[in-house]
């Protein structure tokens, strides 16, 4: 018959025999890693992007594209390979310091690439500078990066919120609306975005009857929709992206707006999101600083490599991704591959000159990108470009006290 | 505002209501028939709306697509129901809450592996693309309208279902007691299945309906959830027509809510079920299969 002190006796031997197997693992598992930490010629680069959620998507062609120049350099920048780590942030703000932590102090990364979501953002640039991490912004806009929070190691490739509301807020008030409704998420990207057409809008003597919310990431416009009919403005300026942007732009369409109030928006609007639009988003006028149908060789290779490469059309995502590994590239063949210079690698950073598939882009003393802002319209599923909204916008950069 | 405006916010409202209440009913049988806290709710219309779009792509029409999905849909269920969720009947809360938010994120990873992870459309069946012009500037499109007798069409048999069939006899039967059911001979097991795979199904269902008008997007299933989780609360565990009653209260709440109080709309909602909650705890309707 078995009794309490057998148990306790069996369970002594069990625990005895899975620390003895627990240890041995332990000790085989250092006794791998030892050689790879010996050797740290690979440069670690770490992607902290969305790889679940409403900005899926986007976190994917951001990847894709920095691995495609990567790709052309034959493998390796300024000599030196690249090993990659990832995260996926899901977008989500209250998990980011988190996140981040685990690019920088687990997996040690010497440069973060990262990330779609301004939100997320502001937590990966406070690790940033606090950690001396160098970080290249492949896409999220949130205006402190390059502005009260900037840094010598912090560098952006694609825009800042208000820069495309900014250029079509110039645009809206040459084509003479008077009035206009704003619309968005309520959070940094969307007010932010707003905040940049307002301010060119009001400038050039429009009127902003109305500012318009809905909480990130909900998508129950029908309510506002409603509103923005009754109050009949001349124009709606809109910031939405991903899942939102093509469900609020065939409601908009649904609703029998778009023929009654021009819908303008920021470039997100109709970026990677126009096969699920469909004919919704014919006409729809927005400003990006890149558009599909640029007819510049550069442009052009760049859209039949990323096509051949990933079975997709390439978008402003995929640029800013295609065009961080360039900057990265260019820091690392000035210090020859020697992450530890870094004054010279910020310095040959900051003063880059980008060939990029949008055109030729520097950056700004706040590294934020100075570059062209076209007039796109969505013509036959494509976002074609029909002039520029505004030339080499910088964006103010106020608060910064860089440069 | 006006009198016209007025009138289409409260068709708004009852149109998101019904909508919510579709893919609630699934969520409030399995909670209060089977006792099963399905977190995975949420992924099922998901899932029927990434079936809408793959299907309707594959057949060129939303009607067969809409067909062939439910039939997967209930198979799935009761799949599904047969593999994990028999284990847990007699499981508490919290392992049935790890099983099924497991289930999500399965659920989640297994769609991004076969469809990716790019925003999708569906389009409308021209039969249904017109437009009703309501007032000088706007139109409501007659397919929302599609979307709202659909859901007050499978309300309708869902009421029918529970009150006037054997089947819907039984499922009361075992929702009150269980042993007692099981010891008149009727076999218990087969009719949680039925009711799981009817969840499942009411699920996925409002996912592929509603997917011409909304779109399909990645991570779609956790917001809808949410609010389903409240409207089950707020209607009573168990109960259909509380699950219709507070889905068009949050209706209601939600879109007047983001018109007259735009900063705090986000949270009318909750606030509305933390009310509740302190007021009446076990719902507005008292636990009862419908």
């Amino acid at each position: 018959m078995a009794s309490w002190e057998d148990g306790q006796q069996r369970g002594q031997q069990r625990r005895r025999i899975v620390t003895a197997l627990g240890a041995t693992g332990l000790l085989g598992a250092l006794g791998a890693a030892a050689p790879v930490l010996a050797q740290s010629s690979k440069l670690k680069v770490g992607f902290m992007l969305p790889y679940t959620g409403t900005y899926a998507a986007l976190g994917r062609a951001i990847e894709n594209g920095f691995k495609l120049y990567v790709k052309e350099q034959g493998g390796k920048l300024g000599g030196r390979e690249l090993e990659y780590f990832t995260v996926d942030d899901e977008s989500e703000p209250a998990k980011a310091a988190d996140n981040v932590n685990k690019l920088i102090k687990r997996d040690n990364v010497d440069v973060i690439v990262g990330t779609v979501h301004s939100g997320v953002q502001m937590a990966i640039v406070k690790a940033a500078r606090d950690n001396n991490t160098l970080l290249i912004i492949p896409n999220a806009g949130v205006d402190e990066a390059t502005g009260p929070l900037c840094a010598p190691n912090i560098f952006r490739v694609s825009f800042s919120n208000s820069q495309p509301g900014l250029a079509m807020g110039i645009v809206a008030a040459l084509k003479g609306y008077k009035t206009a409704v704003t619309i968005t998420w309520k959070y940094a990207a969307g007010e932010q975005s707003i905040g940049g057409f307002k301010e060119s809008f009001e400038k050039g003597g429009g009127k902003v009857i109305k500012e318009l919310f809905v909480p990130f990431p909900t998508v129950e416009f029908q309510a506002l929709l409603t509103e923005i009919a009754a109050l009949k403005p001349s124009c709606v300026y809109t910031f939405f992206a991903g899942g939102g942007a093509v469900k609020f732009v065939k409601d908009y369409a649904a609703a029998g707006l778009k023929e009654k109030i021009p819908l303008l928006g920021a470039g997100f609007l109709t970026d990677g999101t126009l096969e699920a639009q469909g004919a919704a988003a014919e006409g729809v006028l927005t400003t990006l600083h890149y558009a599909d149908n640029l007819k510049t060789p550069r442009n052009t290779a760049f859209r039949l490599a990323y096509a051949k490469s990933y079975d997709s059309k390439a978008d402003v995502y995929a640029v800013q991704g295609y065009d961080s590994a360039q900057l990265l590239g260019i820091g690392l063949r000035a210090v020859n591959g020697d992450m530890s210079q870094r004054a010279l690698l910020f310095r040959a950073m900051a003063a880059a000159e980008i060939d990029s598939p949008r055109g030729k882009i520097t950056l700004s003393p706040s590294h934020n990108v100075v570059q062209d802002f076209y007039l796109r319209q969505v013509q036959n599923g494509e976002n074609n470009s029909i002039g520029l909204a505004a030339k080499a916008l910088s964006d103010p950069a106020r608060g910064c006290t860089m440069g | 505002m006006d009198i016209q405006v007025f009138l289409i916010q409260v068709l708004n409202s009852v149109q998101y209501g019904l909508l919510l209440f579709l893919v609630a009913s699934g969520l409030t049988l399995i909670f209060g028939i089977m006792g099963v806290i399905n977190l995975a709710h949420g992924s099922f219309y998901m899932l029927g709306a990434y079936a809408a779009f793959v299907l309707s792509s594959l057949t060129g029409s939303l009607f067969w697509a809409l067909v062939l999905g439910t039939v997967l849909a209930v198979a799935f269920g009761y799949l599904l129901e047969w593999a994990f969720f028999s284990f847990l009947y007699r499981r508490d809360h919290l392992q049935q809450v790890l099983l099924t938010y497991g289930l999500i994120l399965v659920f989640e990873e297994l769609r991004s592996i076969a469809v990716g992870d790019d925003v999708h459309g569906v389009p409308v069946p021209a039969a249904l693309s017109a437009s009703i012009p309501l007032g000088s500037t706007m139109s409501y499109p007659i397919y929302n309208l599609f979307i709202s007798a659909a859901c007050l069409v499978v309300g309708a048999l869902l009421f029918l279902l529970l009150r006037r069939t054997r089947l819907g006899m039984m499922i009361r039967a075992g929702a009150s007691n269980r042993e007692v059911t099981r010891s008149l001979g009727i076999d218990i097991n087969f009719v949680f299945r039925v009711v799981f795979a009817l969840g499942v199904a009411l699920a996925a269902f409002a996912g592929m309906v509603n997917a011409p008008a909304s779109s399909v997007y990645p991570g779609m299933g956790n917001q809808v959830l949410i609010v389903c989780f409240v409207v089950v609360v707020i209607g009573g565990i168990g109960s259909v027509s509380g699950a219709l009653v507070a889905a068009l209260l949050i209706g209601f709440i939600d879109t007047f809510g983001k018109v007259f109080l735009p900063d705090y709309s986000g949270m009318l909602v909750y606030l509305l079920m933390a009310v509740i909650l302190v007021w009446r705890p076990e719902g507005l309707f008292r636990q009862r299969a419908a």
